[in-house]
């Protein structure tokens, strides 16, 4: 009896040691290999919705999901209804949103000239991280904010 | 009674072997559906991986992104974010789940070659990357 209860124990911890990725967060795992896992404040759900769409033509590369993590990553994004268009239904590319082409945005980046955010530290508007150190964690503060290669 | 301790042995056993996935048992999978494929194709080749891996293929290469040192960190070639490296000799995590393998041979080979790869390609690039050196 005693040998089925440890026997159960082990067989038990043996499983869980091997939950795959869906425990962890499948949203910093699948978005965030790319590129940061940029915060769902930075986008609208209709944005959200228009990219998670279609994740075959994501910004000139493939980001294709499997259907169960692509339901994750919408829910993560509180994209809760209606139903997303199923995969095959976006033949028609539309134009994605941009965080970077936002207003807010430009508007907060108006003293960052293009020729900092092409240079080889930076590389693209999008490497929030190369100028933000808690960008990870979706901390933005002006105060922490520094510019590879600018003086202090 | 006495039948649950097999079956909570099996279970015990079963759980980590569907997760013992090598680089070289994805190789010899995708060599056994190259085989499939095609009487002509015999055994994977590094050095036919490393051209695959190497070569441009439009405006892209697998190098473009996994720099020409497998062993070493790559950079997206859009987004500058780190990729850790390809080789499993410098990473011990790389080609350990078949699920993750296939998404991105697909993704890659979609973005790079404008097709999906075949097996015979997936089996010389893995047998290339096996063969690259921690350091490279």
């Amino acid at each position: 009896m005693r040998a089925i209860r440890i026997l159960a124990t082990v067989a038990l911890a043996i499983a869980t040691s091997h939950v795959p990725a869906q425990a962890a967060d499948t949203y910093a795992e699948e978005c965030g290999a790319c590129h940061l896992a940029y915060p769902s404040r930075l986008l609208t759900a209709p944005e959200w919705r228009r990219i998670l769409d279609d994740l075959e033509h994501h910004y000139g590369v493939d980001a294709t999901l499997d259907e169960p993590t692509r339901q994750a990553v919408a829910q993560r994004l509180g994209l809760t209804s209606p139903a997303l268009k199923s995969p095959a239904a976006s033949t028609t590319q539309v134009t994605l949103p941009r965080i970077t082409t936002s207003r807010w945005f430009v508007d907060e980046h108006d003293d960052v000239s293009a020729a900092t955010f092409r240079s080889p530290a930076v590389r693209s508007a999008a490497n929030c991280a190369a100028c933000h150190p808690s960008a990870a964690r979706g901390e933005f503060d002006e105060d922490d904010v520094r510019i590879p290669g600018a003086r202090p | 009674m006495r039948r649950m301790i097999p079956a909570l042995l099996t279970a015990a056993l079963a759980v980590p072997t569907a997760h013992a996935v090598t680089p070289e048992s994805l190789m010899q999978g995708y060599t056994a559906e190259a085989r499939g494929n095609a009487s002509t194709f015999d055994a994977p080749s590094a050095s036919l991986g490393q051209q695959f891996f190497a070569k441009k293929h439009g405006e892209w290469s697998c190098s473009s992104c996994h720099t020409s040192n497998p062993a070493a960190p790559g950079r997206h070639a859009v987004t500058g974010k780190p990729i850790a490296p390809l080789a499993p000799a410098a990473n011990p995590k790389s080609f350990r789940d078949a699920a993750r393998v296939e998404k991105w041979f697909k993704r890659n080979c979609n973005d790079t070659l404008d097709r999906p790869c075949t097996a015979a390609e997936k089996a010389d690039l893995i047998a290339y990357l096996l063969s690259v050196q921690k350091g490279g």
